[in-house]
This record gives C-alpha cells, sequence and structure tokens, in this order.
C-alpha cells in the first residue's frame, strides 16, 4: 500500500506537471483526489490493514494528498496566469487609432489677446470698466480735450448718428465715464469695440477692438508709465522683450508717447515682421492732460495718471503671424478652429 | 513733410548719415517715416550731345546715333522720334543701371551696334510732374548747355537725400524748412539761425496801388501784401525748381515757384493774385454770401456759403481764403503785375470750408492747425526778396499789414520741481532751461515763468513744457517705476463680468467654437429673416455716414449675422459648424436717437452638419447647470416667422421670456444660400446674469437606496414630453428623486397619431430603505393622473 501510494505521488506530480489546461487539471484532481478517485480509493482500503498500519499509511495518504493538492494549487495559479496573459493578448487594439474627440470650441484670437491683457492687468490691481458704443460726442471728443472744429477729429474718420451721437471711435471715453465716477485712486483697463470709417482690407477694418488703460492716484509719473508698459510687453510678447518710446501727440495726454515693442519675430535685428527695424508700434500712451482731468472733476495739482492703449487686431495679428485682418471677422470654421 | 537736407543746412550745420538723423528727430519727436537719397539707383548715366542721326539700313522704326558722351562719339541705337542732331540727351552708358534695377549693356540692334541708351524721363523715375514740358513718349531733351559727359545726377539737382516727416497735428510750425530746422538744431545741439531778408523794395510806393480791408476779423486776424510791378513770368531757376521737385511740388513759373517756395521754408501759405484783374484793386476779406459761385484754379465751380471765408475784390471773390484762389486772378504768362498775399486765418474755418468743398489743399492743411500771425509779414518780405533775387518783377515800397489784434503770447508758471514729480526724474533746471533757448521759449527766471513763441501754440501749461523737456531728455532715460505704493487698488472682475466669462467657457466646452461679426449691417437683413412688418426691431439706429448701405443700421438681431457666418462655412464645403458669439444689439429708446440707446448683451448659438435641436437644446440644459439656473423652461414655438414651426422653443427663466432657439425656417436658410438645416438660438444675457448662481449649494450624498421602476405609456404625439414629466414630478411626491426619458417610439405597434414615452423614475427617502408598497401606491397615482390628466394608455 505503501508503494502504492507513492506510486500515486509520483505518477500524479508527473502528470500534473505535464498539464496544459486547467481542464486538464480538473480531470487529474479527480482522477487522483475526486471521490472515485484513486487516493480515496487507497484510503477506502485501508480497513485491511493492521491497526499499526493505519496511522502510518494514513498519515502517508494525508502527505500525499497535500502534496498533489500544493502542486495542483501552484499549477492552476500558474496556468491561470498563463490563460489571463493569452487573453489579453488576443484583446490587442490598435492604439494609434484616432482617440473619440469632444472638439472643445476654440476662443476667437481676440479673446485670447484681451484675456492675456487683461490677465496681466488684473493682476497689477486693476479693474475692468465698460462703456456704450453709441457714445455722446462729449465723451468722445469734447471731454477729451477735442473741441468742435479740432482737427483732431478728422484723423479719426467717426461714423455718426447725428449732432450728439456717434459711434464711438476709441475707447477713451470709458476712461472720462469712469473719472467722473469715482474718486482716485482709479486703476483700470477698458478693452471694447470701436468704430472708425475705414474701408475693409487686409489691414484695416471699421470694426475693430482697443483695450486702453488709465491710473489716477496722488504722484503717478511717467516712470510708472514707462515701467508699467515694459512689464505688460513682457507678459504678452515674451520675457526679453524691450520697449522703446517716441514722443507724439495726442489730444487727451501731456507729455504723449508712441511705442513700439522690440520686433517678437526677430527680437530687434530687423526683418519682414518690423520692416528691418527691428521695433513694431503697438501702443500710444501719455501722462493725462490736466485738461482732461479738470472736465473730469479731478484737480489736476493733485492728482496725475497716465493712459495707454493698444489695437488688439495688430497685436493678435503678430502674435498669431495673420497676414489678412479680414479673416478675423469671417469666422470660417477652417480659421477659427486653429487657435 | 519731406526735407531736402541741403535746404536744411541753409539753417544749421548737421552733418550725419541720413539714418542718424532720422533715428535723432525721431526720438526727439519728429517721427521720420523714411529717407530717399535721389537718384540712388541711377549709375553711370551721362549727359550726351548727338553728333548725327541716320536711319538703320535694316529697320524702318530705328535710327542710329553718334553721340559724345564726354569720352569720344560713341553709336546709339534708337526708336526714339523726337531727337534730332545737337540735342542734349541722358545716355545710360554700357554697364549703368536705371532706377527699378534695370541694367544697360552694349548690343546689337538688327544688327548695329549700340552702346547704351537714351532715356525718357520716366527711364530715370522722373515724373511730368517733375518735368511737365518734357515729351511724355519720347527722349528727354535736356535743357540749357550742360557738358556731354555731365553725371545726370549732378546735372538734375538728384543728389539730395530728402528725409519724410510725419508731423502731428499741434507742431504746423515743422510743416516748414524753417521749423525743422528749428527742431534738428535742438536735437543736435547746433546752432540755428534764419539769414537776414532784405527787400530793396526798387518800386514806387504801394499806397494807392492797392487796398486790404478785413471785414471778417474773427476768421482773419491778419492780411499783410505787397505789389510787384514789372513783372516778367518765367521759368524759376534750376535750383529753384529742384527744391521744390525734392519736395514734392511741380514747378510752373516764377511767381507761382516763389509762393510755394516760400510756403515750404516759412510754413506760411501765400497766394499771387494778378493785380490787373482784381476789380477796384482791393482786397475785401469776407464772408461768402450765399449763393455765391467761384470757379477755382482747378477749373470747378464752387458753390460757396455764409459759412466760408473769401477774398474777394470789389466785385466778386477772388480766393477763397486759405484754401485755393480762383481763375478770374490767376497769374497768367500776361501777367504784369501782381499782389502777394500772406495772411492768417481761422484754422477751423478753414477746414470746416476745405470739407465742405472737398479739396483739401496744401494750404488748408496747413492753416486748419492754427498758424502763427507773427509769421506773415517775414514770409512776405522772403517773397520779395526771392522775386528781387530772381529778376521776377519790381517789388513795390511797402507792406499793406491789416493786423487788428497782435497775437498775444501766453505766459504761465514753470516749477522744475513739478515737472520732475511728473515725469519721474531728476533733471537739472539748468538743463531745462537750456533746452527751451532752443526752442525759443522766454524765460523769467526771477518770476519763475515761461514765454512760447507765437510759432508754438501748442505750449499752453506746464505738462506741455514737461515734454518739451523729456522729448530732448530722451523718454527712454526715464527710470521706469512700478507705482510704487501709489494707486494701490485690489482691482479684478466684477461678478457680471465673470458670468459672461463662464457662459462662453461653458459654450467652447460644448465645442462651440467663437466668433466675431460686425455690429452695423445692412436693413435687407429684416426681410431676409422673415421679420414681421410691425417687429420694433425694424426700427434700427441709422448711420448718418455709413461705408454703405449694408454697414448702415446698428443691428437690433445677431441672427442675420450668424447665418451669414453658417452660410459662408457651408458655401466653403465646410462639414460642420458650431458657432458662438458673445455681442450686443443696439435698441433705440427714441428715434431719432435723444437718450442713450440700450446696448443689450445677447449670447448667439448657431450650428449646422451633424446636429439637430437637441444639440442645440443640450447647449441650453449645460449653460443652465453652468449658472445654477434650475428654474427654467422651453416653451414650444409655432409663430416666429424666422424658425420652424415645428422645431423651435422659448426660453424662460421663472417665466420670464430670455430668448429663442431653433431650427432655422427653410424659406430663410434658403435667404442665405445657407445649408438645409440650421440650429440658432439668440438668448438675453442680462437674465442669465440675474439669476445665476455662481456658488453651488451641497446637499448631502444619500446614506439610503434608491428604488427605480420604468413606465411606458402611449399617449397623443402633439404631448410634449415635458408635460408628462411635470404630471410625474408633480404626484411622486417628497420621496421623488429624478425621472430619466429613456424611449421616445412611432411606428410599428403605435397607432397612428400617438407615441410610446418610456421613463425610469427613482425614488429614495433620506431617512430609511424605502418598501415596495410606498413605491407601488406612488407609481399608482403617477399612472392614474397620466392617464386621467393626459389621455395616457399604460404599456405593458
Amino acid at each position: 500500500m505503501r508503494e502504492q501510494l507513492n506510486n500515486i505521488k509520483l505518477e500524479a506530480e508527473k502528470r500534473l506537471n505535464q498539464a496544459g489546461s486547467l481542464a486538464e487539471l480538473e480531470s487529474i484532481r479527480l482522477q487522483y483526489l475526486g471521490k472515485k478517485g484513486e487516493l480515496t480509493a487507497v484510503l477506502r482500503g485501508m480497513g485491511q490493514l493492521t491497526p499499526e498500519e493505519r496511522p502510518q499509511i494514513g498519515q502517508l495518504a494525508n502527505e500525499v494528498r497535500s502534496f498533489i493538492e500544493k502542486i495542483l494549487e501552484a499549477k492552476t495559479k500558474s496556468l491561470q496566469e498563463k490563460e489571463r496573459l493569452s487573453r489579453l493578448e488576443k484583446e490587442a487594439i490598435d492604439v494609434t487609432i484616432p482617440g473619440k474627440r469632444r472638439f472643445i470650441g476654440k476662443k476667437h484670437p481676440l479673446s485670447i489677446v484681451m484675456d492675456e491683457i487683461k490677465e496681466v492687468f488684473i493682476g497689477l490691481g486693476y479693474e475692468i470698466a465698460e462703456g456704450p458704443e453709441v457714445e455722446l460726442d462729449y465723451y468722445n471728443f469734447e471731454a477729451l480735450n477735442i473741441p468742435p472744429g479740432h482737427p483732431a477729429r478728422d484723423s479719426q474718420d467717426t461714423f455718426f448718428i447725428n449732432d450728439d451721437f456717434l459711434l464711438r471711435s476709441q475707447t477713451s471715453p470709458v476712461q472720462i465715464r469712469v473719472m467722473e465716477k469715482k474718486k482716485p485712486p482709479i486703476k483700470i483697463i477698458c478693452p471694447g469695440r470701436v468704430y472708425r470709417s475705414d474701408a475693409v482690407d487686409a489691414t484695416h477694418s471699421p470694426i475693430f477692438y482697443q483695450v486702453e488703460g488709465l491710473v489716477v492716484d496722488r504722484g503717478v509719473t511717467m516712470g510708472d508709465l514707462i515701467g508699467t508698459l515694459q512689464l505688460f510687453a513682457r507678459s504678452l510678447f515674451g520675457e526679453d522683450t524691450r520697449i522703446r518710446l517716441r514722443p507724439h501727440h495726442f489730444q487727451f495726454t501731456e507729455p504723449s508717447a508712441e511705442v513700439d515693442v522690440s520686433c517678437w519675430s526677430c527680437g530687434g535685428k530687423g526683418c519682414r515682421m518690423c520692416k528691418d527695424e527691428g521695433w513694431i508700434e503697438i501702443l500710444g500712451a501719455g501722462m493725462v492732460h490736466p485738461n482732461v482731468l479738470r472736465i473730469c472733476g479731478i484737480d489736476p495739482k493733485e492728482y496725475s495718471g497716465f493712459a495707454f492703449g493698444l489695437g488688439v487686431e495688430r497685436t493678435a495679428m503678430g502674435k498669431f503671424n495673420i497676414d489678412d485682418m479680414r479673416l478675423l471677422y469671417e469666422n470660417d470654421m477652417r480659421f477659427l478652429r486653429q487657435f | 513733410m519731406k526735407l531736402p537736407l541741403k535746404w536744411l543746412k541753409d539753417y544749421t550745420d548737421i552733418d550725419v548719415s541720413p539714418k542718424e538723423y532720422a533715428h535723432a528727430l525721431t526720438m526727439s519727436g519728429s517721427k521720420v517715416e523714411g529717407w530717399e537719397v535721389q537718384g540712388s539707383e541711377i549709375d553711370k548715366v551721362v549727359v550726351g550731345r548727338i553728333l548725327s542721326v541716320e536711319k538703320h539700313p535694316d529697320a524702318d522704326r530705328l535710327l542710329v546715333c553718334q553721340v559724345d558722351a564726354g569720352t569720344g562719339p560713341i553709336q546709339i541705337v534708337t526708336g526714339a522720334t523726337n531727337i534730332k542732331e545737337g540735342d542734349l540727351v541722358p545716355i545710360a552708358l554700357d554697364g549703368s543701371s536705371l532706377p527699378g534695377g534695370k541694367k544697360i549693356k552694349k548690343g546689337k540692334l538688327r544688327g548695329i551696334e549700340s552702346a547704351g541708351m537714351m532715356c525718357s524721363i520716366f527711364e530715370l523715375g522722373l515724373t511730368k510732374d517733375d518735368y511737365p514740358d518734357a515729351d511724355e513718349d519720347g527722349i528727354f531733351i535736356l535743357e540749357g548747355e550742360p557738358a556731354p559727359g555731365t553725371d545726370i545726377k549732378e546735372y538734375l539737382g538728384m543728389n539730395d537725400t530728402v528725409v519724410e516727416f510725419e508731423i502731428t497735428t499741434n507742431r504746423p510750425d515743422c510743416l516748414s524748412i524753417i521749423g525743422l530746422a528749428r527742431e534738428s538744431a535742438a536735437t543736435f545741439g547746433t546752432s540755428f539761425s534764419i539769414p537776414a531778408v532784405t527787400v530793396k523794395e526798387l518800386g514806387g510806393p504801394v499806397e494807392g496801388k492797392a487796398t486790404v480791408e478785413i471785414k471778417a476779423p474773427d476768421l482773419c486776424a491778419r492780411y499783410a501784401a505787397r505789389v510787384v510791378e514789372n513783372v516778367r513770368i518765367a521759368p524759376s531757376p534750376r535750383w529753384m525748381q529742384e527744391r521744390l521737385r525734392a519736395s514734392g511740388i511741380r514747378p510752373i513759373n516764377n511767381i507761382v515757384d516763389i509762393t510755394n517756395y516760400v510756403m515750404l521754408e516759412y510754413g506760411q501759405p501765400m497766394h499771387a493774385f494778378d493785380l490787373e484783374n482784381l476789380k477796384g484793386h482791393s482786397i475785401i476779406v469776407r464772408r461768402a454770401e450765399a449763393g455765391e459761385i467761384m470757379r477755382t484754379l482747378d477749373g470747378q465751380d464752387r458753390k460757396l456759403d455764409e459759412s466760408m471765408l473769401v477774398i474777394a475784390d470789389a466785385e466778386r471773390p477772388v480766393a477763397v481764403a486759405g484754401v485755393m484762389g480762383g481763375e478770374n486772378s490767376e497769374i497768367t504768362p500776361e501777367t504784369k503785375t501782381i499782389l502777394f498775399e500772406s495772411a492768417n486765418f481761422d484754422g477751423i474755418s478753414v477746414r470746416l470750408t476745405a470739407k465742405k468743398l472737398g479739396m483739401r489743399t496744401e494750404s488748408s492743411s496747413r492753416f486748419e492747425k492754427g498758424l502763427d500771425p507773427e509769421n506773415v509779414v517775414n514770409a512776405l518780405n522772403r517773397a520779395a526778396q526771392l522775386v528781387e533775387e530772381l529778376g521776377a518783377g519790381t517789388v513795390c515800397k511797402g507792406v499793406m499789414d491789416c493786423y487788428p489784434k497782435k497775437a498775444e503770447r501766453k505766459t504761465f508758471p514753470f516749477d522744475p520741481d513739478s515737472i520732475n514729480s511728473l515725469l519721474g526724474t531728476d533733471i537739472g533746471t539748468d538743463k531745462m532751461l537750456d533746452i527751451f533757448r532752443r526752442l525759443e521759449i522766454a524765460i523769467d527766471e526771477e518770476a519763475g515763468t515761461v514765454t512760447p513763441p507765437t510759432f508754438r501754440r501748442d505750449l499752453e501749461c506746464e505738462a506741455d513744457l514737461a515734454e518739451e523737456v523729456a522729448r530732448f531728455y530722451d523718454y527712454n532715460n526715464i527710470k521706469p517705476t512700478l507705482l510704487e505704493g501709489r494707486a494701490a487698488t485690489i482691482g479684478g472682475k466684477t461678478a457680471k463680468q465673470k458670468v459672461m466669462d463662464l457662459i462662453a467657457q461653458t459654450m467652447l466646452s460644448c465645442g462651440l467654437s467663437e466668433t466675431y461679426t460686425y455690429s452695423f449691417t445692412s436693413p435687407k437683413v429684416f426681410d431676409m429673416i422673415n421679420l414681421p412688418q410691425d417687429s420694433p426691431l425694424r426700427k434700427p439706429i441709422v448711420i448718418s455716414n455709413p461705408l454703405g448701405e449694408d454697414y448702415s443700421i446698428m443691428r437690433t438681431t445677431t441672427i442675420p449675422d450668424m447665418m451669414k457666418v453658417l452660410a459662408t462655412n457651408y458655401n466653403r464645403r465646410v462639414e460642420e459648424a458650431k458657432l458662438f458669439e458673445m455681442s450686443y444689439v443696439y435698441l433705440p429708446k427714441s428715434l431719432p436717437l435723444t437718450e442713450q440707446p440700450e446696448e443689450r448683451p445677447v449670447l448667439t448659438i448657431g450650428m449646422y452638419g451633424d446636429v439637430d435641436f437637441y444639440d442645440l437644446s443640450g447647449v441650453i440644459a449645460e449653460l443652465m447647470e453652468a449658472l445654477g439656473i434650475g428654474d427654467y423652461e422651453l416653451e414650444p414655438v409655432k409663430d416666429d416667422p424666422t424658425f420652424h414651426p415645428g422645431r423651435t422653443a422659448r426660453l424662460t427663466i421663472r417665466g420670464a421670456n430670455c430668448g429663442i432657439l431653433g431650427e432655422i425656417h427653410p424659406n430663410v436658410a434658403e435667404n442665405f444660400e445657407a445649408a438645409q438645416r440650421n440650429y440658432v438660438a439668440l438668448i438675453d444675457i442680462d437674465p442669465l446674469i440675474r439669476n445665476s448662481s455662481m456658488v453651488p449649494e451641497y446637499k448631502p450624498l444619500p446614506k439610503f437606496p434608491a428604488v427605480t421602476r420604468d413606465i411606458a405609456v402611449l399617449v397623443d404625439d402633439g404631448i410634449p414630453v415635458r408635460k408628462i414629466e411635470k404630471v410625474i414630478t408633480d404626484r411622486a411626491g417628497r420621496i421623488f428623486e429624478d425621472v430619466k426619458l429613456f424611449d421616445v417610439y412611432k411606428g410599428k405597434q403605435v397607432p397612428e397619431g400617438k407615441k410610446s414615452v418610456a421613463y425610469s423614475i427613482t425614488f429614495r427617502a433620506s431617512d430609511r430603505t424605502l418598501t415596495d408598497e410606498e413605491v407601488s401606491k406612488v407609481m399608482e397615482k403617477i399612472t392614474k393622473a397620466l392617464m386621467n390628466e393626459l389621455g395616457a394608455q399604460l404599456r405593458m
């Protein structure tokens, strides 16, 4: 009997090691350990043994059983693992097939630029001010130190509704409306739509966007204006950007300046973008004219301020290398999806 | 304003490269647009004398010429017909270059050697304006007696550098050579002086020869005149012609050229009248009479009115003051006696007159900026001096000078400290005073005041002085600072601006791309969207000077603009478009406009392609969720002619109408040549802002399980599912949690005119597990209500 058990042990071990599938393992299990299995048959024959032999054989039989069970378990695990592996292999997909996209909408390039500008100035403590587009002549011109008959009115080909109302030709009237209502310190930017009677072409649009800024408080200097614009230019066009101010004339600022930034395309060496000048004009700026402060009820002896403004279209066109302003208002999906 | 650098040197000695000059002047405030080195493209072109002209043996239209080009005779073949022996012509020699990068090489023409080319004015880059007498189609026959071999550039005076300035409106004094020379000298620190002008006045006294009277002193501050007799009209000398040409002005004759020359040099427009043609030999400066007509020098009849200032003689207008002279008194080759006008007219009046007459001239564009009355006689004397220098006539003794009220110079305080504190600088007083002196600003150091010269009417207050100081100090030398401690504010967006941002963000998340369209449009769009004739939207704000009818009204609806964008994409074969725009419509409160109109913010959505109504209403649902607006409804709209009568809804929030969404009516789609099916929404933004709750309220997560029951009913096709849902939610009581529509079916097994609608309803209590009976009871209630209220049949 002992020999029989040893045979079962050796045979089962051999068969188990050769088994290649879970089904085979199961049939091996049944063959040896099942109710009608060989080991069970041996145990049934224990009755014929002597009382001395019985515990010894019983112990051996248990050893054989647990030996077989152990191998069976290990083998089952490894076969299960193998089968899972082969299933996973079969489940392989082509991961380069394009994913299921949601196609999130795209922000318009003008919004992208305006949002960037807003972010910079909000970070510096500015508020965003808004005002009407159908504006009174008073706010668009007179309060900005441009009285009736002044030649500066001609330089902004204005759309008129009637003698009193017009389509604002600049966002500066918003500054006046804010200064009328609010006491310094004032720190605002006014992004908005403005209108000038220019025929539509690659570089002109009768409707375009400006962002203007205004700061009024005690002791505000031209140095503060320059520092602010320098910071702004760096945020918008990159850390290495330099600015250059040239004296200019605006009715509502004194001193006034036009502001160039070093060309974002060539960094100032000169290229097609900057017409070999190394500089691109993007801003107008200056110290708020004392007459303007006075008109708004702010004492120019006590307060001073600076203002600046830029055209959003030209900035966006420069930033994104857009060569035709018409694209911005045509809204071709193939254009819009690029931003 | 063009400045020939040689002319500049009459006043100040600056010797730097054009590039350095342009940079320095730009940085001190006179912006240089560019500069041109005259004739820089012309090389190896010389004066040649034609020695002989013979016919080409093998070509009827060609001539073979022997030419002395300074280095012995050369042979040139030409097709020109206007040349003859003895003519002096420009010769482009072998290896020469001409404007436009043209290179000339010797070669053979029909077998005959040609050593170069004879040039026309065009080939030298000149125009008829430069040489009105030159033959347009032929070779440029040179006047005078230049030696053969002379460089053509030298002979034609094309060896100057001309710098072009963009002068700002506040500096009319810089629209002159003298003004620019003064600025240049101040920029480079060189000395500046205007050579003394002396007039010999060899003629008799001016008294009795003419009279001058100003009848409108409000529009004419000063009028000065001189009379010149024994006038000999002739071409002006070459040096004068060259300077005029370099400045972009066409030479005409000595007298006209002198007026233009002085205008350029002194910035004072002038005019010359034929005195014999001035009735009564009188000059009267007055307003025009209504209906007066005068033919200006350009041959056009101009209708004048009382707002315009004219120069008249005893009977009629002879010039529109400061704008243009009249044909009736113009200088002709026969003119013997002239009256030179040098006057100061009101800028606004000249500007408005020029605008009304549609004729902006060199003269009017100077006057409109406001000129210096003190300059009037200086310029007049300079003209008289030139008349004498050119031998163009005899200048009479004396100046007729009507100057009713002398221009006042404004004196105001000057405080170096306040200038420094405005600029944020620490510039010494001496440095400031030096700048002022160079600009001829008088200083009273004791009184602490300054008095700018009369030609600087732009200097009115201390801020103006600050700019003068800053621009010569160089703006870029001011130390950048960042408002240290000043104007400390928190800033940020308002709640309204944040909601607007959130709306845009939600649209982007829903896959809609952002558009920008014009806010003015054509009145035709109302018909295109089938807008009812009595709609108030048909009464827009009208632009009085639009770019054309297509841009003539401020939009009262954005649907046409969205349709145009959809159609543009569709016609460009873009398969699908999903778009939105945040913009305004402009709604007048009264017409004509007497108060500020309402500028109402609107959200416009548009889409076509693989989309249907539910894509559109789904976007609205996302928007409402993002804004925290639960209390909204979509109600069917059947009677909006812009939209499909069966696929359109009104959006209401708490019962208030907030917009419309739906499929565009096929007729409207056709009007725009758009896709067959377009889905558009127009939503008012203000109610969205009012009803939004940006901070969501947290509800605890459930602790007890939910029970879900499905129900399917047959109802009339016309019943909106929202109505069924309402019945369900109304009857579900306190244990109701959610209802989900999962099927709407029409067709097989559903009778005609009916639909099958299936819902899954979820119940839950917050404090216990629901029992089956509890839920069944509620379900029974719901079923009954559906049957009673909507005539529904339960489907098994």
